[in-house]
C-alpha cells in the first residue's frame, strides 16, 4: 500500500477528470435545461451555446459563475435568501458540511429570459468600491463573500436613472485615465446593460405569457397591416385597432435595438450562415412577410412552459426545435453540444487544483526526501499537463485556430509551455526540481489566466480576431513561437529561484543540485533565445506582410525585443565567464522582470498597435511580482556565509550583479 | 596598441555591455513613447547617434544621455565583425553559432537598408477611380502644371523646402517666376463666412482662385503619427515682369487652379509629393466585413486592375489584409478602408462634412525587404543547430555510464544532507 499509494492518487485524479466529461442528462421528468443551455445562439459574432452565454454574462457582472441561493444569515443562521436577515454571507471556506443551492449559468439564463421578476431578487451584481457603494446607500444590503459584495437588480433598481447620467460622463474620459471609483461605476454599468439587454432578448421584459401573446399578434397581423398602411396613406382605419396593434409591435421593436444574443437562426432558404437575428429583429421581418417565424414561436413556447412550471411542454417544445434545427444547423447544434461539454470539464480549473497539489508534493519530497512523494507529484503534474493539454487542444478545435488568440489563451500556453519542459527537466534529472518549477508556473499562469478571463469586457475568451489578426498561419507560427519563449523565459527564472531558495534557506542544496540547476538553467536560456528570437523574426515578417514595415518600434515588438537581447545577454556573459554559477541564476531572476513586463507591461502603455489588453489592476501585480524578483536578486547576492547550504562563492568581487567568477564549468 | 584595441572589439565583455545598453535603451525608448508618441520617440531613440534627455513616467530627465539605436547597432556591427576575423576559429562545433551571427548581421545591415533606401506613400481610391501615382504622407510640392499638351500634361514639381524659403522660383521649363509670398507649415483653410473674423485667422492677400474668400487657420506644427501637416502659401506669378496674380494654395485640396501665360494654360497645385507610376491602378470594387452582430472588422479586401501600357499588361487582381500586391518593385497594403456604413456614421457625427466611400493602399519601396526573411532562417537554423549539438552531447554523455553521472544521482537519492554537509566543510 504504502510503495502504491502514488498510482492510487494518480488514478482518483484521472478518474474524477474523466467523470467530468461524462455527459450529464436532467432527470426525465424535469425541465431539460442543460439540453436548453446546449442550444446555439449567436453572440460576440460567434455561434456558441446559451451555456456559454450565461457563463460569460455572468462573468461580466458577477466576476464568477454560479449564482448561490443559500447562505449565511444574522445569528449564524442558514438558509435561502430571502428568508435571512442581514447581514448575509455566503458560505465560508469552513462550512463543510454545507452545500448551498446554486444556479447554473444556463439555469441562470432561462431565468432571466422567461421569469425576469425572480431573476431580479438574485444577488448577482458585484461593487467592491466603497466610495460607490456609498454613492448607492447600499452599505447595509447584499450578500458578502470574502469581501467582496454582492446586489440584487431591486437593490440597485433606485439609482438606474442616477448610473445612466454618471455613465455618460465617465464615458468621456479616456479609459486609462479613470480614476478606480469610474472604473467601478463603469463595470457595474456593463453588467446592468448586459443584464437589461438580456432580459429584453428573448420576450419583451413585461410579457408575462410570450407564446399566447405572440399568437394574439399573429391574428392581429393582417388586420393591423391594414390599418397601419391605411393610416399611413392618409385614409380611414380602425383606430383601436390600430392602437392594440402598436402596443404589441412597438415592445418588439425595442427588443429589436436592446437585444443582446441573436436569437434567431437562418433557417429560410437563401439565408447566409451568419444572418443570425435577434428575437425583436425576426419580429419586425415578421410583420412585413405577415408571419411570426418558427423559431420565435419555439423559444417564446419554451420560456412560457418554464414560467408556468410545465416541465412536459417544455421538454416537447425543446425537442421539437431541436428537430426543427437539426437539418438546417446541424453544424451549430453540434457545436453547441461540444462547448457545453468544454464548459462543463472545466480543464483548466481543473490541471490548476491538480498543480497546486503536485507543487505541495514535491515541495515536501525535499523536507524528507521520500521518493513517493516526489514519484507521486511527478505523476500528478503529468496528469495535470494531460488534462491542460486535453483542454488546449479542445480550445482551439472549438475555435478553430492555433493555440494563443489573445491575452488570456497566451496564458494557457505559456503555462503549457513551461509544463512541458519541466516534465521533461523532472524525467531527465528525477530529483523534484522539473515537478516543482512545472508545478508552480503551471498553477501561476492558470490563475493569471483565470482573473484575465473575469476581467475581460465581453467575458468571453474565444471571442473573433480583428481582420488583421484574422490568419492562422501567423498566429501558429509568430504568436506561438514568441510564446514559448515566454515560457522558457520564466521557466529558466523559477528554476533560478529555486535555485537562491533552496541555497539561502535551507541545506539541501548540495553541489549536485546546484551543477543540474545551472545546467537547466542554461539549457532553457538556449531554447528561449532560439524560439524568442525566431518568434520576434516572424513577427516582424508578419508586420512586413500586413503594412509594409518589418520593424516599428512598437512596444510590443520592443518587449518582444527585450527577452530576446536578455537572453543573448545572459549567454554571452556565461560564455565569456563573466558570470558564474550564480551570476547566471541572477540574471536568469532578472528574466523573469523582462518577460514580465513584454507580457503584460507593454500593454499598460496603451500605445501601438499591439495595445488589444488594455489591463488595469494588473499593474499593482506586476509591480509586486518585479519586487519579489529582486528581492531574491538580492539574496541572491548575499555573501556565502549567510547562505544555509553554504553553497555559491563570495559575493562583491566581481560581475555585475555580484556574482563571482568561479571555476568554470563544463556544460 | 592596435592589437589592444582589436581584442577590446572583440570581446565578449563588449558585447555584454553593448547588449545591455541596448536593453537599456529599448526599455527607455517605449516608455518615451506615451510622452512622445511612437513616430518622435523612434526617431529619437533608435534613428539616431546619441539620446538625450527623456521623460518617463511623467518625469523630466534631461540629465539623462544614452547612446542611440545607430551607435548601438554599428557598434555590434564592428564587434561582431572583428570578432569573427580574429577570436573565432571555425570548427562544425560552432557552425550554429557562425550561422547565427551572419544572419544577425544580415539582419543589422537589411534594417540599415530599409532605413535608407524604403520610402511609404498612399494610394486613395474611390470605386472605378484609376490612379498612376501615389502620395507621400508627410512632404509636399508645388506642382506648376502644363496643361496644353495635346493628351498629356508636363509637371514640375518644386519640393516644399523651396516654398518654405518663400524666395523666387525660376525653373528652365517654366516660361515664368513664382514668387512666393507668405507659408504657414500646418494650417486649416475654410471659407470666409458672413460673420466676424475669428482673431486667429488670418485674410491671405490674394487675388486670383479660390483663395479669394478664405480664411487661413495657421496651426502648430504637428509629430504626431497619426496626423500630418497641411501646409499652405500665398505665391504670385510673374511673366517677365508683369504680375499674373496671387493665388492661394494650399495642400488640403489637391485641385489645381489655372492661369495663362503666352496664351498656354498652366495649373497650379501645392499638394502631397507624387510619385508616378508607368502603369495605373484602377479600384474596382471593395467590401468592408464585419462579424455578424458585432463592429468588429472581419475583412477589407480591394479588387484592382493594373493597366501597364508598355508591358501591355492588363491584369486584375485583389488585395486584402494579410495579403500585399508585390508589383514591379512596390509593394501595394490595405491600409484603410471608408465604406458606406462608416462613411454614413462619419457624416452622421460630423454634418458637414462629407466623406466618400475609399480605399486606401500603402505603396512602400523597400529594396532590402528580403533580408529579414533570409535572416530569420539563419538565425533560426543556426540556434537550432547549435541547440542540437549541445543536447546530443548533453545526452550522449548521460547516456555512456558516465561515473560522476550516475553518482549524480545516487547522491541525491541517498543523502542530500551529507552533501550539504560536505559542502559546509
Amino acid at each position: 500500500m504504502k510503495k502504491h499509494w502514488p498510482w492510487l492518487l494518480f488514478a482518483v485524479f484521472a478518474f474524477e477528470a474523466a467523470y467530468s466529461l461524462k455527459p450529464r442528462a436532467d432527470k426525465p421528468d424535469a425541465f431539460q435545461v442543460r439540453e436548453w443551455a446546449k442550444l446555439p445562439a449567436l453572440v460576440n459574432g460567434r455561434v456558441q451555446p446559451l451555456d456559454s452565454i450565461g457563463r460569460n454574462s455572468l462573468v461580466i457582472i458577477r466576476g464568477n459563475t454560479d449564482v448561490p441561493l443559500e447562505g449565511n444569515g444574522a445569528d449564524g443562521k442558514w438558509g435561502k435568501w430571502e428568508e435571512l436577515q442581514a447581514p448575509l454571507t455566503e458560505r465560508k471556506w469552513y462550512q463543510f458540511s454545507k452545500h448551498p443551492a446554486k444556479l447554473k449559468p444556463g439555469e441562470w439564463l432561462l431565468e432571466v429570459f422567461s421569469k425576469p421578476e425572480l431573476a431580479d431578487t438574485r444577488p448577482i451584481f458585484l461593487i467592491h468600491h466603497p466610495e460607490l457603494l456609498g454613492e448607492l446607500k447600499l452599505q447595509a444590503k447584499g450578500v458578502e463573500r470574502s469581501g467582496l459584495r454582492y446586489y440584487t437588480f431591486n437593490d440597485l433598481k433606485p439609482n438606474l436613472a442616477m448610473m445612466e447620467r454618471e455613465s455618460k460622463q465617465v464615458g468621456q474620459i479616456k479609459q486609462e485615465l479613470r480614476t478606480p471609483y469610474q472604473r467601478s461605476l463603469m463595470s457595474l454599468h456593463n453588467g446592468l446593460t448586459t443584464y437589461l439587454r438580456l432580459k429584453n432578448s428573448l420576450k419583451p421584459e413585461n410579457s408575462r405569457d410570450f407564446a399566447a401573446d405572440l399568437a394574439q399578434f399573429e391574428k392581429l397581423l393582417p388586420a393591423g397591416l391594414r390599418a397601419i398602411r391605411a393610416q399611413q396613406s392618409g385614409q380611414e382605419y380602425d383606430k383601436e385597432l390600430f392602437e392594440k396593434f402598436l402596443g404589441y409591435a412597438e415592445p418588439y421593436a425595442m427588443m429589436a435595438q436592446m437585444a443582446y444574443p441573436l436569437l434567431v437562426p437562418p433557417t429560410q432558404p437563401g439565408q447566409k450562415k451568419a444572418d443570425w437575428a435577434n428575437v425583436g429583429q425576426a419580429l419586425m421581418d415578421g410583420i412585413r412577410a405577415g408571419e411570426i417565424p418558427a423559431s420565435v414561436q419555439a423559444h417564446a413556447a419554451l420560456a412560457t412552459a418554464y414560467a408556468q412550471g410545465k416541465p412536459a411542454e417544455f421538454n416537447r417544445a425543446l425537442a421539437d426545435y431541436r428537430a426543427a434545427l437539426a437539418g438546417p444547423l446541424a453544424t451549430e447544434l453540434k457545436k453547441g453540444r461540444q462547448e457545453s461539454l468544454f464548459n462543463q470539464f472545466l480543464p483548466f480549473y481543473r490541471s490548476m487544483m491538480i498543480y497546486v497539489i503536485a507543487l505541495i508534493l514535491a515541495a515536501a519530497s525535499w523536507l524528507n526526501w521520500s521518493e513517493n512523494l516526489n514519484r507521486a507529484a511527478f505523476r500528478l503534474v503529468s496528469l495535470a499537463l494531460v488534462i491542460h493539454t486535453v483542454g488546449l487542444v479542445f480550445r482551439m478545435f472549438l475555435e478553430g485556430r492555433p493555440p494563443v488568440t489573445n491575452l488570456y489563451s497566451s496564458a494557457i500556453f505559456v503555462g503549457w509551455g513551461a509544463v512541458v519542459l519541466g516534465v521533461v527537466l523532472e524525467r531527465i534529472y528525477r530529483n523534484g526540481i522539473g515537478s516543482v518549477t512545472a508545478s508552480s508556473v503551471g498553477f501561476i499562469t492558470l490563475i493569471i489566466a483565470h482573473h484575465l478571463a473575469q476581467t475581460s469586457s465581453t467575458g468571453d475568451t474565444m471571442e473573433m480576431m480583428r481582420a488583421v489578426l484574422d490568419t492562422n498561419f501567423w498566429l501558429a507560427t509568430h504568436v506561438t513561437s514568441i510564446t514559448i519563449g515566454y515560457a522558457s523565459t520564466f521557466l529558466a527564472g523559477f528554476l533560478a529561484m529555486i535555485y537562491v531558495l533552496r541555497g539561502v534557506f535551507t541545506r539541501t542544496l548540495d553541489e549536485a543540485t546546484a551543477k543540474s540547476l545551472s545546467r537547466m538553467v542554461y539549457g532553457i536560456v538556449c531554447f528561449a533565445t532560439l524560439l524568442s528570437f525566431v518568434g520576434t523574426i516572424l513577427g516582424g515578417i508578419w508586420a512586413d506582410q500586413s503594412w509594409g514595415r518589418f520593424w516599428g518600434w512598437d512596444p510590443k515588438e520592443n518587449g518582444a525585443l527585450l527577452i530576446v537581447i536578455w537572453n543573448a545577454l545572459i549567454l554571452h556573459a556565461r560564455w565569456g565567464k563573466l558570470v558564474g554559477e550564480r551570476g547566471l541564476m541572477n540574471l536568469a531572476l532578472f528574466g523573469n522582470i523582462v518577460t514580465a513586463w513584454s507580457w503584460f507591461g507593454t500593454n499598460m502603455l496603451g500605445v501601438g498597435l499591439h495595445s488589444y489588453g488594455f489591463m488595469d489592476a494588473a499593474f499593482k501585480w506586476l509591480m509586486i511580482f518585479n519586487a519579489s524578483q529582486l528581492v531574491l536578486i538580492g539574496l541572491g547576492c548575499l555573501p556565502e556565509r549567510f547562505w544555509k547550504s553554504g553553497k555559491g562563492p563570495t559575493a562583491g568581487d566581481s560581475g555585475p550583479t555580484g556574482a563571482a567568477p568561479r571555476k568554470p564549468q563544463a556544460v | 596598441m592596435f592589437d589592444r584595441l582589436i581584442k577590446f572589439l572583440s570581446s565578449l565583455k563588449l558585447t555584454v555591455v553593448l547588449l545591455a545598453l541596448g536593453l537599456v535603451l529599448v526599455f527607455v525608448g517605449t516608455l518615451a513613447q506615451v510622452h512622445e508618441g511612437l513616430y518622435n520617440a523612434q526617431t529619437r531613440f533608435f534613428k539616431s547617434w546619441f539620446v538625450v534627455g527623456a521623460t518617463l513616467f511623467g518625469t523630466k530627465m534631461p540629465w539623462l544621455i544614452l547612446p542611440g539605436g545607430y551607435t548601438i547597432g554599428s557598434a555590434l556591427f564592428v564587434s561582431l565583425v572583428t570578432a569573427h576575423f580574429t577570436r573565432f576559429h571555425w570548427t562544425w562545433r560552432r557552425s550554429g553559432i557562425f550561422m547565427t551571427h551572419l544572419g544577425v548581421i544580415l539582419l543589422l545591415l537589411g534594417q540599415l537598408g530599409t532605413d535608407m533606401l524604403s520610402t511609404e506613400s498612399a494610394m486613395r481610391l474611390e470605386a472605378g477611380q484609376t490612379k498612376n501615382y501615389s502620395e507621400d504622407f508627410h512632404a509636399c510640392e508645388l506642382a506648376l502644371i502644363n496643361q496644353s499638351l495635346p493628351d498629356d500634361e508636363e509637371v514640375v514639381s518644386i519640393p516644399e523646402r523651396f516654398v518654405r524659403a518663400k524666395g523666387e522660383i525660376k525653373h528652365p521649363q517654366l516660361p515664368f517666376t513664382v514668387k512666393v509670398r507668405e507659408y504657414w507649415p500646418n494650417s486649416m483653410v475654410e471659407s470666409a463666412t458672413e460673420g466676424v473674423k475669428p482673431p486667429v485667422a488670418v485674410v491671405p492677400h490674394v487675388t486670383a482662385g479660390y483663395g479669394k474668400k478664405v480664411w487661413v487657420f495657421p496651426l502648430p506644427v504637428t509629430q504626431d503619427m497619426e496626423s500630418r501637416n497641411i501646409p499652405s502659401a500665398t505665391v504670385e506669378v510673374f511673366a517677365g515682369t508683369e504680375s499674373k496674380g496671387i493665388w492661394l494654395v494650399t495642400a488640403q485640396s489637391s485641385a489645381s487652379q489655372s492661369f495663362e501665360v503666352d496664351g498656354k494654360p498652366w495649373g497650379l497645385a501645392l499638394r502631397f509629393k507624387r510619385y508616378y507610376k508607368p502603369y495605373s491602378l484602377t479600384l474596382l470594387d471593395f467590401t468592408h466585413d464585419r462579424y455578424p452582430g458585432t463592429d468588429l472588422p472581419k475583412d477589407f479586401r480591394s479588387r484592382i486592375r493594373i493597366d501597364h501600357p508598355a508591358k501591355n499588361e492588363r491584369r486584375e487582381t485583389e488585395i486584402y489584409m494579410n495579403n500585399p500586391l508585390r508589383y514591379a518593385g512596390l509593394t501595394f497594403y490595405q491600409l484603410q478602408m471608408v465604406d458606406e456604413q462608416t462613411a454614413r456614421e462619419a457624416m452622421a457625427r460630423n454634418p458637414g462634412e462629407k466623406v466618400t466611400p475609399s480605399s486606401t493602399f500603402q505603396v512602400v519601396k523597400n529594396p532590402s525587404w528580403l533580408t529579414p526573411y533570409l535572416a530569420c532562417v539563419m538565425v533560426g537554423a543556426g540556434l537550432a543547430v547549435q541547440f542540437l549539438i549541445h543536447l546530443v552531447e548533453f545526452a550522449r554523455k548521460r547516456k555512456t555510464p558516465v561515473p560522476a553521472a550516475a553518482n549524480n544521482v545516487k547522491a541525491k537519492n541517498n543523502q542530500p544532507r551529507k552533501g550539504a554537509e560536505i559542502a559546509k566543510k
